[in-house]
């Protein structure tokens, strides 16, 4: 049930905070969201340059890295993902408790951006893992990863308890573990997982 | 420092029946390299580490060069004896007709060492070892033994081009995975086919990306069939 | 092996570490397998070493690689020579810049190219710049993972992000700077971009003093790293170790006074030496490196001449160098950082061949941890001071 917005600015100068417990639990939970201390490649320098004095990222109130996924609620994918460590990537994953989040950090963690022609180079971890956010960039700049967690504060925030659009932590039915890629003998099997990742359908590979 | 063709002299009389050959680089650079042989070639290497004007101690980089088979495609003059039935009668003639022939010259794997001295502060010095073919005769001796840091780079050898090692104390894979078949450094190594979502605008992956639908689309239209 | 876990087992898990004891044949006891990595976070990245540990006591290390192997030789085989450089960035991606002049170095080589005056002295510049904020950088991380958390990182990226900001207003990213080119680098330096690296460089020897002030007698940092990790200079050149590590061993061997590249002649610098070869030394010569470089750079900043920054006849595009091969080495901030290119006339290398100082300055891991404990290794691989878009390329 929403309040109306007018009189809750009126109560508000009166000193009487009036919210709903939607509102109150997403903000509880969209300001303490804990990043899992988690580099792979060139993006975890912008990463903890963001955790720096200049950008600083604990404005946000999410400054606590945390070495262990089982205490992270987020999880930055920073750099390229290598099909040598795609399966510990999802098993990290599988690992985190919920709620969890996932921002793919930079062109390699979307699509395997300039590395994208390796073999040993998978093709985005949006393949095995749901991603919240991507954001652009060879590497994207601590502002961006800054708006990219902002805008995942934002989905947080919109996000009802119950009913349609829940989170997954609320939905008994959604997956809780995704299944971990086996190094095969040429490519990882599967080479991705469709349940999670349907192939987009894009100008390009529409018949 | 000695120029090549002393440092091939210094190493024929320090080691006789070396067979070191020089293989000459034409570009401005000038780094002109050795060819020693497999079989005699660590002690070569002891050789070029332990004279004390050489002292060439700093193994700095080892990696190996794909030589794919070449074929050669030449016009060749042959004389040959044709019998004609000239004026009613059978008799040989000779006449001469140009042949196209086609030869393949064997490719092989080559492995490169570049050599420093930390004592003497020269260098390079450029060794080349190649193997008999690319497929079954591919062991050379490692060089591990005399210069310690080829035991990662000969490891990343083995791993992407799938040279083997003989002497070598931990000869696994390195960068890919245990399990892996492939060699990918090679020239003529076939990328898995994952290229199925290609929204970029670059010619060579749009290619694949398209390859990939073709092959899928074929797939499923045979599984319809059935 | 009982089913109940044993008291270490369960302290491996505590820690996040996954093990299982192995019955040592020797001396009847049990050993710990332990792997350390790829998600660790002291392995700089994904790096992982099998550690076998007997109580504390390492007895044996076998380092994985590959969990960042982005197949950076092959792409340079499939593409021009141009289109190389932006990748070298990629490669040690704190010091994209030296990366960028050891490519640029080796086409040189390989074309038998000239580079002018000023751009000599741009690529200097930068390059001392990039020395500067890696050093900075690597101490910092070095000091945090002995569990000082923020502090010493903090100052170094501090000083960092003013370094960055120079790259970003000279060459348009403050990370990838794609900023060197065969003959040459891509744009001029303007006279108040060289004024606000005089400003910055001027800075520079008070961030030292107060680096130093902060950590040199730390007593916590003494007794952790002073005696720690020790590399003899025989096994050091044996093994290929260049850079600082080699030099903490004892070894005069810096390429800037060796190889007598580029305008490095004409500048008055020392080489710092250390003698104890240990962790301490290796973190004195970084913080004595930097202090050599700010010597550098002010001598650079007070003579650079005017004139163009590219030699008029190089190709960048259609670019097609004659069949041969050069091998081309510069003293990156990590080691010897060489690129070995073969041509066989056409517009891509046959051959690209990259040589990582962080790859090769792992060799002797195992041997400089053997006998220690198992805390000291985080140290180890430190003051190695590796980037793993070097190690596994």
């Amino acid at each position: 049930m929403a309040v109306d917005e007018k009189l809750k600015i009126e109560l508000g100068k009166q000193g009487v905070l009036v919210t709903t417990l939607q509102e109150l639990y997403n903000w509880g939970r969209r300001s303490s969201v804990w990043p899992m201390n988690f580099g792979l490649a060139c993006c975890a320098i912008e990463m903890i340059a963001t955790t720096m004095a200049r950008y600083d990222i604990a404005r946000f109130g999410a400054e606590v890295f945390r070495p262990s996924p089982r205490q992270a609620d987020m999880m930055i994918i920073s750099g390229t993902v290598t099909k040598k460590m795609a399966p510990q990537v999802v098993r990290l994953y599988n690992q985190m408790g919920e709620p969890r989040y996932v921002i793919a950090m930079g062109a390699c963690a979307i699509s395997g951006g300039p590395f994208k022609q390796g073999y040993n180079v998978l093709k985005g971890i949006d393949r095995y893992i749901p991603v919240d956010v991507h954001i652009p960039g060879c590497p994207p700049r601590p502002e961006a990863l800054l708006e990219a967690f902002i805008t995942l504060q934002k989905k947080i925030d919109a996000q009802p308890l119950t009913g349609e659009g829940r989170p997954r932590f609320l939905d008994a039915e959604a997956p809780g573990e995704f299944p971990v890629p086996d190094q095969g003998q040429h490519d990882l099997e599967p080479p991705s997982n469709r349940s999670v990742w349907p192939v987009p359908i894009t100008l390009g590979n529409r018949e | 420092m000695k120029t090549v063709e002393e440092i091939k002299a210094a190493i024929e009389a320090a080691v006789p029946g070396a067979g070191v050959e020089i293989v000459p680089n034409p570009g401005p650079s000038a780094q002109h390299s050795l060819l020693l042989k497999p079989e005699r070639a660590v002690e070569v290497a002891k050789f070029l580490r332990d004279d004390p004007e050489l002292a060439l101690d700093h193994l700095s980089n080892v990696t190996g060069v794909d030589w794919l088979d070449k074929e050669i495609t030449e016009k060749v003059k042959v004389t040959r004896t044709v019998t004609k039935t000239v004026d009613g009668v059978e008799q040989p003639i000779e006449e001469t007709v140009e042949e196209t022939r086609k030869r393949v010259e064997p490719g092989y794997l080559e492995v490169v060492y570049h050599l420093f001295s930390v004592a003497k502060k020269h260098g390079p010095v450029v060794l080349r070892m190649r193997t008999g073919n690319r497929s079954d005769q591919v062991e050379l001796p490692s060089m591990t033994r005399v210069w310690r840091s080829a035991e990662f780079q000969e490891r990343e050898i083995f791993d992407l081009y799938g040279v083997v090692f003989k002497g070598h104390p931990d000869l696994r894979r390195i960068l890919m995975w245990e399990g892996f078949k492939d060699h990918p450094m090679r020239k003529d190594y076939v990328e898995p086919d994952d290229f199925e979502y290609e929204p970029t605008a670059h010619d060579e992956v749009l290619r694949r990306a398209q390859a990939h639908r073709a092959l899928e689309a074929a797939a499923a239209g045979k599984g319809a069939a059935q | 092996m009982s089913s109940s876990p044993s008291g270490l087992e369960l302290g491996a898990q505590a820690h996040g570490l996954e093990g299982r004891m192995v019955a040592d044949p020797e001396s009847g006891g049990e050993l710990l397998e332990v792997a350390m990595g790829p998600h660790h976070p002291s392995t700089h990245g994904v790096f992982r070493m099998d550690v076998t540990l007997d109580g504390e006591r390492i007895v044996r290390l076998k380092p994985v690689f590959g969990y960042l192997h982005r197949n950076h030789e092959k792409l340079g085989e499939g593409q021009t020579y141009l289109a190389s450089i932006p990748y070298t960035d990629r490669l040690d991606y704190i010091c994209s810049l030296t990366n960028n002049w050891a490519y640029a170095l080796a086409v040189e080589k390989l074309a038998g190219q000239e580079v002018p005056e000023r751009a000599e002295y741009l690529r200097v510049i930068v390059g001392e710049l990039t020395r500067v904020q890696n050093h900075a950088l690597s101490v910092g991380f070095l000091i945090q993972d002995m569990g000082a958390s923020g502090t010493p990182l903090m100052y170094g990226f501090k000083e960092r992000e003013k370094i960055l900001d120079l790259f970003e207003s000279l060459t348009g990213s403050r990370m990838m700077c794609n900023y060197m080119r065969f003959g040459g680098v891509r744009v001029d330096a303007t006279e108040e971009w060289l004024n606000q690296a005089r400003k910055v460089v001027a800075g520079l020897p008070k961030f030292a003093d107060e680096f130093e002030a902060l950590l040199v007698t730390n007593e916590i940092l003494m007794a952790r790293t002073q005696g720690v990790g020790i590399l003899p200079p025989k096994l050091a050149i044996s093994a290929g170790v260049t850079g600082p590590l080699l030099r903490a061993s004892g070894v005069n061997y810096d390429l800037r006074k060796v190889d007598h590249y580029s305008i490095y002649d004409r500048f008055d610098f020392k080489v710092p030496l250390g003698d104890h070869w240990d962790v301490y030394d290796r973190f004195m010569i970084r913080l004595l490196e930097l202090r050599q470089s700010i010597r550098i750079l002010e001598q650079a900043l007070k003579d650079i001449p005017a004139g163009p920054v590219m030699d008029p006849k190089a190709r960048i595009r259609n670019f097609r160098p004659k069949a041969g091969e050069a091998y081309g080495r510069i003293e990156a901030p990590k080691g010897e950082l060489g690129f070995y290119l073969i041509s066989d006339g056409g517009p891509n290398p046959y051959r690209y061949r990259v040589r990582p100082p962080s790859f090769m300055n792992l060799t002797i891991l195992e041997d400089m941890c053997l006998g220690q404990n198992v805390a000291d290794v985080v140290l180890i691989l430190g003051s190695v001071d590796i980037v793993l878009g070097e190690v596994d390329r």
